[in-house]
């Protein structure tokens, strides 16, 4: 068990392309901290920049206070666990877990009792004689959590390691890396695109965009207070609405001229984006609204009923907005729907796309 | 229920049409000199081919007490288990070298595949000129290193050359597989066995090796087929069999024997002798040693 500490980390490819610009990640002893950003922002050049698997540009990588930089990925004691398993093909189960701790010296009755610890933990007990390619999918990942789990290594990192399974059997695996990680309390690092696995999985979300951090914290402190209208848009589904405005003469205009309210919400004068996530739409019974918060008429441009709600499409001024109705929605294409949003339910970003301070 | 997946063409003659070329190339190129060479190997022709006569496995029972023929048959034993082993050893080295290389990959793959291209007896030419003892350029300076190189008295040094020059042709073929091989290895098991404590070395005898064993597998039926029968352009061209039959393989047996000496029925019965050692050992060869081979 072991913090992680980056400290302006760099990784500059010889193209003298930049995938890491510069991160500072701190990660308490036993926590998991979820890496989260669409494909090539970087979090898998980091993840591997802590297992020894890439060199470091620039910076320090610290595990347990002390400088890894220049440790080989054996030297670190980490485990990785990746996209595609990476378990030996031409090994049985048994083999493909007891590799790590044989290249490691370790006496064969000691090796026995781990494999079959873990095998017991993970329910791979009566799998231990196959070979991988027996093995379904739900099985290699288990494996490969297995081969991770009995080297007791210092830190845990994961590697999308659930992108490849179906979506039921990934529901259910993520539970179980929860749970696991909680019961042997190993500092982890889980590098994911699914911003549903990074909001179930993390103690600390950290979400990256072009090789820089765009916002560290606890899942719903992002989720509540996005640090810009990037981690508002990737942060739940469906996205948070964001809509350009500018101060009219009462309250905000559209890019169109239309009203919208919000009175008394100052904007600077260059112009903000204005967000809100689709569960804080009500849908206005007549001419009701809350003061100073926002109303739209919305042209329905679609209604997709998922069951226990229901996501409305409407337009507004040239802007889409995503409206979330519990049950069955009564809107129809082409209908008009008034919708209202509080106060105090409202994300305001500057024109960069930044986060100024809630009004 | 499983479905039939066979594919089915909906016109009768197509498929064999398809397939005629093939056949044909396989019926004239195999199965017509084949039949020809057991018809001959149970007749005995005269110099002159004036009259052949039927003698039944008397050919065979000649042959096969010919202390010169175990000779051969002991020279090719050994030339191949030496060509075969040197070609995939020195290949394989070669292809995990360049692997690592990061620059210029291309270039030293290209520059690895070229001996491939050069024609058997051209790459015996080439070698007897290099090692040839009264005109060799490599050849002198061994000589001025103070070795008495005589491959065209010394057995054992003939062998080494046409061992050498044999291997070196094939080393081309060899490092194109393995490069392919190394190259569908995923990298993250390297790496996870980078983590897992491996080091270099380890990795290569714990994952490498055995990952590309279905390569491995590949080119030693391959490697034995070609020591057995394409080597014969290299003899021919570095050493004739010589000196005094030290390099007097099967196959230049029978190319002696027939097509020199004129000894029609020994000739063929020798090939028909080649033709089943070869189906036994590519038989044992799948039999035995692909079992240790995982594919996948």
């Amino acid at each position: 068990m072991a913090n992680v500490e980056l400290t302006n980390v760099r990784k500059v490819y010889a193209n003298s392309v930049e995938a890491v610009k510069g991160v500072n990640i701190a990660i308490e002893d036993g926590a998991l901290c979820v890496l989260v950003g669409p494909s090539g922002c970087g979090k898998s050049t980091l993840l591997r920049m802590i297992a020894g698997l890439e060199s470091i540009t620039d910076g320090t990588v610290k595990i347990e206070n002390t400088v890894v930089n220049n440790l080989g990925p054996a030297e670190r004691d980490i485990a990785m666990v990746f996209q595609n398993y990476a378990l030996y093909p031409h090994m049985k189960v048994y083999d493909n877990m007891a590799y790590g701790l044989r290249n490691r010296g370790m006496p064969k009755d000691q090796i026995d009792k781990r494999v079959r610890e873990a095998a017991q933990i993970l329910e791979l007990t009566h799998l231990l004689e196959r070979r991988p390619r027996e093995l379904s999918g739900g099985q290699r990942q288990r494996v490969a959590m297995g081969r991770a789990i009995v080297r007791n290594p210092k830190v845990f990192l994961f590697d999308e390691p659930l992108s490849n399974l179906d979506a039921k059997l990934r529901g259910q695996m993520r539970v179980e890396i929860k749970n696991l990680q909680r019961q042997l309390g190993v500092t982890s690092v889980y590098v994911t695109h699914d911003q549903l696995e990074a909001m179930t999985l993390a103690d600390t979300l950290v979400v990256m965009n072009g090789g820089s951090v765009e916002q560290i914290g606890a899942p719903l402190d992002v989720y509540e207070k996005p640090a810009s209208t990037f981690v508002a848009s990737f942060i739940g589904a469906p996205p948070m609405n964001l809509v350009h405005v500018t101060a009219g003469k009462t309250g905000l205009i559209l890019k169109d001229g239309t009203h919208i309210g919000a009175e008394g919400l100052s904007v600077p004068a260059s112009g903000a984006v204005i967000g809100f996530r689709p569960e804080d739409l009500e849908v206005a019974a007549g001419d009701e609204r809350h003061a100073g918060g926002l109303q739209l008429d919305l042209k329905v441009l679609g209604v997709e009923p998922v069951g226990a709600e229901s996501y409305v499409y409407g337009i507004v001024g040239g802007e889409r907005v995503v409206v979330r109705v519990a049950g069955r929605s009564p809107s129809k294409t082409d209908d008009h729907l008034r919708v209202i949003i509080p106060k105090q339910k409202l994300h305001l970003f500057d024109a960069d796309g930044k986060r100024i301070s809630p009004s | 229920m499983a479905s039939s997946t066979r594919v089915t063409f909906p016109n009768k003659l197509l498929p064999y049409l398809l397939l005629a070329p093939q056949l044909a190339i396989t019926a004239i190129f195999f199965y017509w000199p084949a039949s020809q060479a057991i018809y001959q190997s149970v007749l005995r022709e005269d110099p002159f081919g004036l009259s052949t006569q039927f003698v039944g496995l008397g050919n065979f029972r000649r042959v096969i007490s010919d202390p010169n023929y175990l000779n051969s048959l002991h020279v090719t034993v050994v030339f191949s288990i030496a060509t075969a082993l040197i070609a995939m050893a020195l290949a394989l080295l070669l292809a995990v070298m360049a692997d690592k290389v990061i620059r210029g990959k291309g270039i030293y793959r290209t520059l690895m595949i070229w001996p491939y291209a050069v024609a058997p007896a051209i790459a015996g030419m080439l070698w007897l000129f290099l090692f040839n003892p009264s005109m060799g350029t490599l050849a002198y300076l061994i000589r001025s290193a103070g070795y008495n190189w005589d491959p065209l008295l010394n057995g054992n040094q003939a062998m080494v050359l046409v061992v050498s020059a044999a291997s070196w042709k094939q080393i081309s073929y060899n490092f194109l597989f393995f490069v392919a091989g190394l190259q569908s290895i995923p990298k993250s098991l390297i790496e996870a066995a980078a983590i897992d404590g491996a080091g270099e070395t380890k990795r290569f005898w714990t994952i490498i090796f055995p990952l590309l064993a279905p390569t491995t597998f590949f080119l030693l039926v391959v490697n034995t087929v070609y020591a057995f029968f394409d080597t014969f352009g290299i003899i021919h061209a570095v050493t004739s069999g010589g000196p005094g039959k030290a390099t007097e393989t099967l196959v230049y047996k029978v190319y002696n024997d027939g097509f020199v000496n004129l000894i029609l029925g020994d000739s063929a019965a020798q090939s028909v002798i080649l033709m089943v050692i070869v189906i036994a050992l590519t038989a044992i060869q799948f039999r035995y040693v692909e079992r240790k081979v995982h594919y996948g």
